[in-house]
Protein backbone atom coordinates (compact mmCIF):
# COMPACT_ATOMS: atom_id res chain seq x y z
CA UNK A 1 0.00 0.00 0.00
CA UNK A 2 1.41 3.74 -0.25
CA UNK A 3 0.89 6.05 2.19
CA UNK A 4 1.53 9.77 2.05
CA UNK A 5 3.35 10.75 5.26
CA UNK A 6 2.68 14.27 6.02
CA UNK A 7 5.59 15.84 8.11
CA UNK A 8 4.03 18.49 10.33
CA UNK A 9 5.52 20.49 13.32
CA UNK A 10 4.09 20.47 16.78
CA UNK A 11 3.92 22.81 20.32
CA UNK A 12 5.47 19.97 22.37
CA UNK A 13 8.41 18.98 21.21
CA UNK A 14 10.26 16.72 23.06
CA UNK A 15 12.74 17.60 25.08
CA UNK A 16 15.44 15.20 25.24
CA UNK A 17 16.90 15.64 21.53
CA UNK A 18 19.85 12.95 22.30
CA UNK A 19 16.86 10.27 21.71
CA UNK A 20 16.06 11.71 18.06
CA UNK A 21 17.01 9.84 15.61
CA UNK A 22 19.13 11.78 12.62
CA UNK A 23 17.39 12.69 9.02
CA UNK A 24 20.08 11.02 6.64
CA UNK A 25 19.95 7.90 8.74
CA UNK A 26 15.84 7.38 8.24
CA UNK A 27 16.40 8.33 4.56
CA UNK A 28 18.71 6.17 3.84
CA UNK A 29 17.82 2.94 5.49
CA UNK A 30 13.81 4.01 4.21
CA UNK A 31 15.15 4.58 0.36
CA UNK A 32 17.74 1.39 0.68
CA UNK A 33 14.49 -0.78 1.60
CA UNK A 34 12.44 0.36 -1.21
CA UNK A 35 9.72 2.14 1.17
CA UNK A 36 10.57 5.91 0.56
CA UNK A 37 9.10 6.21 -3.22
CA UNK A 38 9.89 10.10 -3.01
CA UNK A 39 9.92 12.95 -0.45
CA UNK A 40 10.84 16.64 0.43
CA UNK A 41 10.97 19.22 2.33
CA UNK A 42 8.54 22.02 1.91
CA UNK A 43 8.82 25.78 1.82
CA UNK A 44 7.71 27.45 4.52
CA UNK A 45 3.52 28.26 5.06
CA UNK A 46 4.45 31.46 4.11
CA UNK A 47 5.47 30.38 0.43
CA UNK A 48 2.10 29.16 0.64
CA UNK A 49 -0.67 29.48 -2.02
CA UNK A 50 -3.87 28.37 -1.86
CA UNK A 51 -6.16 27.79 -5.00
CA UNK A 52 -9.75 28.10 -5.37
CA UNK A 53 -12.04 28.35 -8.12
CA UNK A 54 -15.51 29.81 -7.10
CA UNK A 55 -18.58 30.24 -9.65
CA UNK A 56 -15.59 29.58 -12.32
CA UNK A 57 -13.77 32.35 -10.93
CA UNK A 58 -10.37 31.95 -10.09
CA UNK A 59 -9.43 32.68 -6.60
CA UNK A 60 -6.19 33.10 -4.73
CA UNK A 61 -5.10 33.62 -1.24
CA UNK A 62 -2.14 34.12 0.70
CA UNK A 63 -0.61 31.38 2.85
CA UNK A 64 -1.52 27.57 3.75
CA UNK A 65 -5.44 26.83 3.50
CA UNK A 66 -5.57 25.90 7.30
CA UNK A 67 -5.00 28.51 10.07
CA UNK A 68 -3.47 26.58 12.91
CA UNK A 69 -0.30 26.56 14.76
CA UNK A 70 1.23 23.23 13.14
CA UNK A 71 2.50 23.38 9.74
CA UNK A 72 2.94 20.48 6.71
CA UNK A 73 6.88 21.08 6.47
CA UNK A 74 7.98 17.97 4.10
CA UNK A 75 6.18 14.78 3.36
CA UNK A 76 6.94 11.33 1.93
CA UNK A 77 5.40 9.05 0.03
CA UNK A 78 5.82 5.58 1.31
CA UNK A 79 4.88 2.05 0.34
CA UNK A 80 5.06 -0.44 3.53
CA UNK A 81 2.95 -3.51 3.36
CA UNK A 82 0.16 -2.31 6.03
CA UNK A 83 -0.28 0.30 8.42
CA UNK A 84 1.92 -1.02 11.12
CA UNK A 85 4.68 -1.37 8.89
CA UNK A 86 4.16 2.60 7.84
CA UNK A 87 3.47 3.59 11.54
CA UNK A 88 6.87 1.22 12.30
CA UNK A 89 8.89 3.74 9.52
CA UNK A 90 6.95 6.83 10.91
CA UNK A 91 7.92 6.62 14.24
CA UNK A 92 12.01 6.09 13.38
CA UNK A 93 11.56 9.55 11.57
CA UNK A 94 13.25 12.62 13.63
CA UNK A 95 10.36 14.70 13.66
CA UNK A 96 8.12 12.23 15.45
CA UNK A 97 10.13 13.69 18.48
CA UNK A 98 9.77 16.93 17.14
CA UNK A 99 6.90 17.29 15.54
CA UNK A 100 4.45 15.20 14.32
CA UNK A 101 3.44 12.68 11.66
CA UNK A 102 0.08 12.47 9.60
CA UNK A 103 -0.11 8.68 7.25
CA UNK A 104 -3.01 8.88 4.89
CA UNK A 105 -3.24 5.93 2.50
CA UNK A 106 -3.18 6.19 -1.11
CA UNK A 107 -6.99 5.54 -2.59
CA UNK A 108 -6.54 3.11 -5.28
CA UNK A 109 -9.47 4.15 -8.19
CA UNK A 110 -8.16 1.12 -9.93
CA UNK B 1 -35.83 -21.15 26.29
CA UNK B 2 -36.06 -24.39 24.90
CA UNK B 3 -33.57 -27.29 24.85
CA UNK B 4 -32.66 -26.48 21.48
CA UNK B 5 -32.76 -22.80 21.78
CA UNK B 6 -30.16 -22.98 24.54
CA UNK B 7 -28.34 -25.06 22.63
CA UNK B 8 -28.12 -22.37 19.68
CA UNK B 9 -26.73 -19.81 22.18
CA UNK B 10 -24.26 -21.94 23.67
CA UNK B 11 -22.70 -23.25 20.12
CA UNK B 12 -23.73 -19.55 19.17
CA UNK B 13 -21.53 -18.05 21.90
CA UNK B 14 -18.34 -20.58 21.46
CA UNK B 15 -18.68 -20.75 17.49
CA UNK B 16 -19.66 -17.12 16.68
CA UNK B 17 -15.96 -15.59 16.93
CA UNK B 18 -14.30 -18.20 15.01
CA UNK B 19 -16.92 -17.98 12.27
CA UNK B 20 -16.70 -14.43 11.82
CA UNK B 21 -12.60 -14.73 12.28
CA UNK B 22 -12.25 -17.41 9.62
CA UNK B 23 -14.68 -15.61 7.73
CA UNK B 24 -13.29 -11.98 7.77
CA UNK B 25 -9.30 -13.69 7.19
CA UNK B 26 -10.53 -15.28 3.80
CA UNK B 27 -12.98 -12.67 2.34
CA UNK B 28 -11.51 -9.93 4.25
CA UNK B 29 -15.45 -8.38 4.36
CA UNK B 30 -16.47 -7.78 7.93
CA UNK B 31 -19.36 -6.93 7.11
CA UNK B 32 -20.32 -10.01 5.00
CA UNK B 33 -18.66 -11.82 7.76
CA UNK B 34 -21.13 -11.17 10.59
CA UNK B 35 -24.27 -11.70 8.16
CA UNK B 36 -23.24 -15.13 7.53
CA UNK B 37 -22.67 -15.86 11.26
CA UNK B 38 -25.79 -14.30 12.10
CA UNK B 39 -27.74 -16.10 9.57
CA UNK B 40 -26.16 -19.01 10.64
CA UNK B 41 -27.64 -18.86 13.62
CA UNK B 42 -30.98 -17.60 12.48
CA UNK B 43 -31.43 -20.43 10.91
CA UNK B 44 -30.26 -23.24 13.78
CA UNK B 45 -32.73 -21.32 15.79
CA UNK B 46 -35.72 -22.31 12.85
CA UNK B 47 -33.66 -26.23 12.32
CA UNK B 48 -32.99 -27.66 15.70
CA UNK B 49 -36.21 -27.61 17.58
CA UNK B 50 -38.22 -29.48 14.63
CA UNK B 51 -34.33 -31.99 13.82
CA UNK B 52 -32.80 -31.74 16.94
CA UNK B 53 -29.67 -30.64 18.05
CA UNK B 54 -26.87 -31.96 15.23
CA UNK B 55 -23.86 -33.92 16.50
CA UNK B 56 -21.41 -31.16 16.21
CA UNK B 57 -23.54 -27.68 16.76
CA UNK B 58 -20.43 -25.68 15.86
CA UNK B 59 -19.16 -27.62 12.96
CA UNK B 60 -22.93 -27.42 11.88
CA UNK B 61 -23.26 -23.53 12.25
CA UNK B 62 -19.54 -22.50 10.49
CA UNK B 63 -21.04 -25.12 6.97
CA UNK B 64 -24.17 -22.95 6.87
CA UNK B 65 -22.17 -19.37 7.39
CA UNK B 66 -19.51 -20.88 4.82
CA UNK B 67 -22.05 -21.57 2.31
CA UNK B 68 -23.69 -18.63 2.68
CA UNK B 69 -20.56 -16.47 2.01
CA UNK B 70 -20.12 -18.88 -0.92
CA UNK B 71 -23.22 -18.27 -2.42
CA UNK B 72 -22.88 -14.17 -1.58
CA UNK B 73 -19.06 -14.14 -3.41
CA UNK B 74 -20.37 -16.53 -6.04
CA UNK B 75 -23.38 -13.85 -7.10
CA UNK B 76 -20.57 -11.50 -6.98
CA UNK B 77 -18.59 -13.13 -9.05
CA UNK B 78 -15.70 -12.88 -6.71
CA UNK B 79 -12.09 -14.67 -8.07
CA UNK B 80 -11.60 -18.19 -7.36
CA UNK B 81 -9.26 -17.93 -4.70
CA UNK B 82 -11.12 -16.99 -2.12
CA UNK B 83 -13.86 -19.48 -3.26
CA UNK B 84 -11.24 -22.34 -2.91
CA UNK B 85 -10.19 -20.96 0.01
CA UNK B 86 -13.87 -20.68 1.66
CA UNK B 87 -14.63 -24.27 0.52
CA UNK B 88 -11.33 -25.36 2.71
CA UNK B 89 -12.87 -23.67 6.15
CA UNK B 90 -14.40 -26.94 7.92
CA UNK B 91 -15.83 -28.00 11.38
CA UNK B 92 -14.26 -26.07 14.40
CA UNK B 93 -13.33 -29.50 15.68
CA UNK B 94 -10.90 -30.63 13.24
CA UNK B 95 -9.52 -27.28 12.52
CA UNK B 96 -7.30 -26.85 15.40
CA UNK B 97 -4.64 -23.91 15.11
CA UNK B 98 -5.74 -22.55 12.27
CA UNK B 99 -9.01 -21.20 14.08
CA UNK B 100 -7.32 -20.59 17.45
CA UNK B 101 -5.11 -17.97 15.23
CA UNK B 102 -8.05 -16.57 13.17
CA UNK B 103 -9.69 -15.21 16.74
CA UNK B 104 -6.73 -14.29 18.43
CA UNK B 105 -5.71 -12.03 14.90
CA UNK B 106 -9.84 -10.62 15.21
CA UNK B 107 -9.45 -9.54 18.62
CA UNK B 108 -5.97 -7.58 17.85
CA UNK B 109 -7.51 -6.42 14.76
CA UNK B 110 -10.29 -5.09 16.67
CA UNK B 111 -8.22 -3.41 19.35
CA UNK B 112 -5.97 -1.59 17.14
CA UNK B 113 -4.43 1.64 18.32
CA UNK B 114 -5.14 3.90 15.17
CA UNK B 115 -9.17 2.85 16.15
CA UNK B 116 -10.09 5.21 18.68
CA UNK B 117 -10.76 4.03 22.13
CA UNK B 118 -14.48 3.90 21.81
CA UNK B 119 -14.73 2.18 18.73
CA UNK B 120 -12.09 -0.61 19.77
CA UNK B 121 -14.20 -1.02 22.76
CA UNK B 122 -17.96 -0.92 20.30
CA UNK B 123 -16.08 -3.04 17.68
CA UNK B 124 -14.87 -5.81 19.99
CA UNK B 125 -18.03 -6.20 21.31
CA UNK B 126 -19.91 -6.61 17.74
CA UNK B 127 -17.44 -8.32 16.00
CA UNK B 128 -15.53 -10.48 18.48
CA UNK B 129 -18.86 -10.44 21.03
CA UNK B 130 -21.58 -10.90 18.79
CA UNK B 131 -23.53 -8.54 20.87
CA UNK B 132 -26.19 -6.82 19.10
CA UNK B 133 -25.65 -3.37 17.39
CA UNK B 134 -28.54 -1.81 19.65
CA UNK B 135 -27.57 -3.28 22.86
CA UNK B 136 -24.11 -1.40 22.17
CA UNK B 137 -25.98 1.77 21.14
CA UNK B 138 -27.66 1.34 24.78
CA UNK B 139 -24.56 0.86 26.57
CA UNK B 140 -22.83 3.72 24.93
CA UNK B 141 -26.28 6.01 25.16
CA UNK B 142 -26.17 6.56 21.52
CA UNK B 143 -29.14 5.82 18.78
CA UNK B 144 -28.64 2.77 17.09
CA UNK B 145 -28.20 3.93 13.59
CA UNK B 146 -25.07 6.14 15.25
CA UNK B 147 -23.56 3.24 16.46
CA UNK B 148 -24.21 1.28 13.30
CA UNK B 149 -22.12 4.72 11.73
CA UNK B 150 -19.37 4.29 14.12
CA UNK B 151 -19.07 0.34 13.29
CA UNK B 152 -19.33 0.79 9.71
CA UNK B 153 -16.66 3.69 10.19
CA UNK B 154 -14.31 1.62 12.30
CA UNK B 155 -14.58 -1.11 9.55
CA UNK B 156 -13.78 1.53 6.74
CA UNK B 157 -11.06 2.31 8.49
CA UNK B 158 -9.35 -0.87 8.98
CA UNK B 159 -10.17 -1.73 4.98
CA UNK B 160 -8.65 1.49 3.49
CA UNK B 161 -5.70 2.10 6.25
CA UNK B 162 -4.60 -0.82 5.96
CA UNK B 163 -4.74 -1.89 9.47
CA UNK B 164 -3.24 -5.77 9.36
CA UNK B 165 -5.54 -8.60 10.04
CA UNK B 166 -2.79 -10.16 12.48
CA UNK B 167 -1.32 -10.28 15.31
CA UNK B 168 1.74 -8.26 16.03
CA UNK B 169 5.03 -10.69 16.44
CA UNK B 170 8.06 -9.84 18.80
CA UNK B 171 8.65 -6.49 20.29
CA UNK B 172 5.52 -4.68 18.82
CA UNK B 173 3.59 -7.73 20.93
CA UNK B 174 4.67 -6.13 24.00
CA UNK B 175 3.77 -2.72 22.76
CA UNK B 176 0.39 -3.72 21.76
CA UNK B 177 -0.59 -6.72 24.63
CA UNK B 178 -1.63 -3.65 27.26
CA UNK B 179 -4.06 -1.92 24.70
CA UNK B 180 -6.12 -5.77 24.24
CA UNK B 181 -5.98 -5.62 27.56
CA UNK B 182 -7.39 -2.17 28.38
CA UNK B 183 -10.16 -2.73 25.86
CA UNK B 184 -11.44 -6.03 27.67
CA UNK B 185 -11.05 -4.07 31.47
CA UNK B 186 -13.07 -1.03 29.92
CA UNK B 187 -15.85 -3.36 28.42
CA UNK B 188 -15.80 -4.98 31.81
CA UNK B 189 -16.10 -1.77 34.01
CA UNK B 190 -18.60 -0.71 31.55
CA UNK B 191 -20.69 -3.53 32.69
CA UNK B 192 -19.66 -3.41 36.51
CA UNK B 193 -20.61 0.03 37.17
CA UNK B 194 -23.86 0.46 38.89
CA UNK B 195 -25.42 1.52 36.04
CA UNK B 196 -23.85 -0.38 33.16
CA UNK B 197 -25.11 -3.29 31.15
CA UNK B 198 -24.54 -6.35 33.22
CA UNK B 199 -23.79 -8.56 30.47
CA UNK B 200 -20.67 -6.90 29.14
CA UNK B 201 -19.05 -7.67 32.72
CA UNK B 202 -19.75 -11.96 31.35
CA UNK B 203 -18.64 -11.22 28.06
CA UNK B 204 -15.23 -9.47 29.07
CA UNK B 205 -14.56 -12.27 31.17
CA UNK B 206 -15.30 -14.23 28.53
CA UNK B 207 -13.35 -12.92 26.32
CA UNK B 208 -10.13 -12.73 29.07
CA UNK B 209 -10.33 -16.35 29.02
CA UNK B 210 -10.33 -16.70 25.25
CA UNK B 211 -7.65 -14.63 25.28
CA UNK B 212 -5.91 -16.75 28.38
CA UNK B 213 -6.53 -19.65 26.58
CA UNK B 214 -5.02 -18.21 23.27
CA UNK B 215 -2.04 -16.61 25.49
CA UNK B 216 -1.34 -18.87 28.17
CA UNK B 217 2.05 -17.39 28.66
CA UNK B 218 1.17 -14.00 29.46
CA UNK B 219 0.37 -13.34 32.93
CA UNK B 220 -1.18 -9.82 32.30
CA UNK B 221 -3.75 -12.02 30.64
CA UNK B 222 -4.23 -14.36 33.30
CA UNK B 223 -4.05 -11.45 36.27
CA UNK B 224 -6.45 -9.67 33.96
CA UNK B 225 -8.87 -12.59 33.84
CA UNK B 226 -8.43 -12.79 37.63
CA UNK B 227 -9.04 -9.64 38.64
CA UNK B 228 -12.54 -9.87 36.65
CA UNK B 229 -13.71 -12.68 38.16
CA UNK B 230 -12.59 -11.84 41.69
CA UNK B 231 -14.45 -8.44 41.55
CA UNK B 232 -17.54 -10.40 39.34
CA UNK B 233 -17.84 -12.60 42.35
CA UNK B 234 -18.80 -10.39 44.33
CA UNK B 235 -21.37 -8.94 41.97
CA UNK B 236 -24.63 -10.45 44.39
CA UNK B 237 -23.36 -9.43 47.57
CA UNK B 238 -22.60 -5.44 46.36
CA UNK B 239 -26.42 -4.97 47.46
CA UNK B 240 -28.27 -5.46 50.07
CA UNK B 241 -31.97 -6.58 49.19
CA UNK B 242 -33.03 -3.24 49.57
CA UNK B 243 -30.81 -2.06 46.89
CA UNK B 244 -28.03 -0.44 48.96
CA UNK B 245 -24.44 -0.56 48.64
CA UNK B 246 -22.85 -2.76 50.70
CA UNK B 247 -19.17 -1.78 51.09
CA UNK B 248 -16.78 -5.13 50.68
CA UNK B 249 -15.64 -5.77 54.56
CA UNK B 250 -19.91 -5.78 55.69
CA UNK B 251 -20.83 -7.64 52.65
CA UNK B 252 -22.91 -11.12 53.16
CA UNK B 253 -19.93 -13.47 52.23
CA UNK B 254 -21.92 -16.70 51.48
CA UNK B 255 -23.30 -14.10 48.49
CA UNK B 256 -20.15 -14.29 46.95
CA UNK B 257 -19.64 -16.51 43.78
CA UNK B 258 -17.40 -19.04 45.36
CA UNK B 259 -16.24 -21.39 42.12
CA UNK B 260 -15.21 -17.61 40.53
CA UNK B 261 -13.15 -17.07 43.23
CA UNK B 262 -11.17 -20.37 43.14
CA UNK B 263 -10.75 -20.30 39.63
CA UNK B 264 -9.05 -16.99 39.84
CA UNK B 265 -6.82 -17.82 43.17
CA UNK B 266 -5.80 -20.93 40.77
CA UNK B 267 -4.72 -18.43 38.37
CA UNK B 268 -3.20 -15.86 40.41
CA UNK B 269 0.25 -14.61 38.89
CA UNK B 270 3.09 -14.00 41.18
CA UNK B 271 4.37 -11.34 38.48
CA UNK B 272 4.15 -7.33 38.98
CA UNK B 273 2.39 -6.34 35.77
CA UNK B 274 -0.50 -3.74 36.74
CA UNK B 275 -3.01 -6.52 36.39
CA UNK B 276 -1.61 -8.85 37.88
CA UNK B 277 -0.88 -6.76 41.42
CA UNK B 278 -4.74 -5.84 40.58
CA UNK B 279 -5.69 -9.26 40.62
CA UNK B 280 -3.21 -10.15 43.85
CA UNK B 281 -4.59 -6.62 45.88
CA UNK B 282 -8.56 -8.21 44.78
CA UNK B 283 -7.27 -11.70 45.91
CA UNK B 284 -6.15 -9.68 49.46
CA UNK B 285 -9.52 -8.93 50.29
CA UNK B 286 -11.49 -12.37 49.50
CA UNK B 287 -9.61 -13.16 52.99
CA UNK B 288 -11.21 -13.03 56.70
CA UNK B 289 -9.17 -10.69 57.29
CA UNK B 290 -8.18 -8.69 54.88
CA UNK B 291 -4.23 -9.21 55.43
CA UNK B 292 -3.96 -5.08 54.68
CA UNK B 293 0.20 -4.78 55.22
CA UNK B 294 -0.05 -7.16 51.70
CA UNK B 295 -2.12 -4.79 50.23
CA UNK B 296 -0.46 -1.75 51.29
CA UNK B 297 2.73 -3.21 49.58
CA UNK B 298 1.05 -4.32 46.98
CA UNK B 299 -0.29 -0.87 46.05
CA UNK B 300 3.00 0.46 46.72
CA UNK B 301 4.10 -1.48 43.95
CA UNK B 302 1.47 -0.54 41.66
CA UNK B 303 1.99 2.84 42.55
CA UNK B 304 5.20 2.87 41.30
CA UNK B 305 4.25 1.75 37.32
CA UNK B 306 0.33 3.67 37.66
CA UNK B 307 0.79 6.82 39.48
CA UNK B 308 -2.88 8.21 39.32
CA UNK B 309 -4.74 9.92 41.56
CA UNK B 310 -7.21 6.73 42.30
CA UNK B 311 -4.25 4.73 42.74
CA UNK B 312 -2.83 7.40 44.95
CA UNK B 313 -5.91 7.36 46.91
CA UNK B 314 -6.35 3.56 47.67
CA UNK B 315 -2.59 3.56 48.39
CA UNK B 316 -3.43 5.68 51.16
CA UNK B 317 -6.38 3.68 52.63
CA UNK B 318 -4.64 0.78 53.01
CA UNK B 319 -1.37 2.15 54.47
CA UNK B 320 -4.37 3.56 57.28
CA UNK B 321 -5.81 0.13 57.48
CA UNK B 322 -2.35 -1.51 57.52
CA UNK B 323 -0.50 0.53 59.76
CA UNK B 324 -1.82 3.86 61.35
CA UNK B 325 -4.72 5.90 60.31
CA UNK B 326 -2.42 8.73 60.23
CA UNK B 327 -0.56 7.94 57.99
CA UNK B 328 -3.14 7.10 55.78
CA UNK B 329 -4.29 10.28 56.27
CA UNK B 330 -1.17 12.10 55.25
CA UNK B 331 -0.69 9.92 52.12
CA UNK B 332 -4.35 11.26 51.23
CA UNK B 333 -3.27 14.81 51.97
CA UNK B 334 -0.72 13.91 49.00
CA UNK B 335 -3.06 12.25 46.95
CA UNK B 336 -5.18 15.00 46.85
CA UNK B 337 -2.52 17.99 46.49
CA UNK B 338 -3.16 20.20 44.22
CA UNK B 339 -6.74 19.63 43.66
CA UNK B 340 -5.89 15.56 41.52
CA UNK B 341 -8.78 14.49 43.23
CA UNK B 342 -11.57 17.26 42.97
CA UNK B 343 -14.01 15.21 40.83
CA UNK B 344 -13.36 12.08 42.63
CA UNK B 345 -16.50 11.25 44.64
CA UNK B 346 -14.62 8.70 46.39
CA UNK B 347 -11.55 10.74 48.24
CA UNK B 348 -14.18 12.43 50.39
CA UNK B 349 -15.19 9.02 51.65
CA UNK B 350 -11.78 7.24 52.00
CA UNK B 351 -11.10 10.23 54.11
CA UNK B 352 -14.58 9.64 56.31
CA UNK B 353 -13.27 6.23 56.78
CA UNK B 354 -9.65 6.70 57.83
CA UNK B 355 -10.60 9.94 60.57
CA UNK B 356 -13.21 7.49 61.90
CA UNK B 357 -10.69 4.71 62.51
CA UNK B 358 -8.48 8.06 64.00
CA UNK B 359 -10.81 7.81 66.41
CA UNK B 360 -12.46 11.41 65.03
CA UNK B 361 -15.79 10.65 65.07
CA UNK B 362 -17.34 14.07 65.28
CA UNK B 363 -15.44 15.21 62.41
CA UNK B 364 -15.62 11.52 60.86
CA UNK B 365 -19.69 12.34 60.80
CA UNK B 366 -19.17 15.21 59.27
CA UNK B 367 -16.87 14.14 56.54
CA UNK B 368 -19.36 11.17 55.84
CA UNK B 369 -22.03 13.70 55.36
CA UNK B 370 -20.21 15.34 52.80
CA UNK B 371 -19.40 12.62 51.18
CA UNK B 372 -22.78 11.77 50.32
CA UNK B 373 -23.95 15.33 49.35
CA UNK B 374 -20.88 14.19 46.03
CA UNK B 375 -22.06 10.25 45.75
CA UNK B 376 -22.69 9.52 42.21
CA UNK B 377 -26.01 7.49 42.95
CA UNK B 378 -28.64 7.22 45.30
CA UNK B 379 -27.97 3.76 46.89
CA UNK B 380 -24.34 4.76 47.25
CA UNK B 381 -25.63 8.34 48.89
CA UNK B 382 -27.59 6.09 51.52
CA UNK B 383 -24.97 3.63 52.21
CA UNK B 384 -22.46 6.81 53.07
CA UNK B 385 -25.60 8.58 55.42
CA UNK B 386 -26.22 5.06 57.18
CA UNK B 387 -22.74 5.13 58.16
CA UNK B 388 -22.55 8.67 59.16
CA UNK B 389 -25.72 8.05 61.16
CA UNK B 390 -24.07 4.70 62.86
CA UNK B 391 -20.93 6.71 63.85
CA UNK B 392 -23.26 9.12 65.55
CA UNK B 393 -24.84 6.80 67.45
CA UNK B 394 -21.79 5.50 68.98
CA UNK B 395 -20.76 8.54 70.00
CA UNK B 396 -23.62 8.93 72.48
CA UNK B 397 -22.72 7.60 76.09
Amino acid sequence: MKYMMFVCTDTEPETDESRIPTIEAWVAENDAAGRRVEGSVLGAAAAATTVRVRGGELLLSDGPFAETKEVIVGFDILECADLDEAIEVARAHPMAHGGRLELRPFVDLA
Amino acid sequence: MTDAGKAVARAGAEAYPRIVAALIRVTGDWTLAEDCAQEALTLALERWPRDGVPANPGGWLMTVARNKATDVLRRAAVERRKLAELALLTAPAREGEEVVDDRLRLIFTCCHPALALEARVALTLRTVAGVPTADIARAFLVTEPTMTRRLTRAKNKIATAGIPYRVPAGPALAERLPGVLAVLYLLFTRGYDADGEPAFAAEAIRLARLLAELMPREPEITGLLALCLLQHSRRAARRDNDGNLRPLDRQDRSRWDHAAIAEALALLPSTTGPYALQARIAACHTATPTDWPAVAGLYDQLYAQLPTPVVALNRAVAHGYAHDPAAGLRLLAEARAGGALDGYPYAVAAEAELTARAGDTTGAVALFEQAAAVAPSAPERRALLARAEELSREEEP
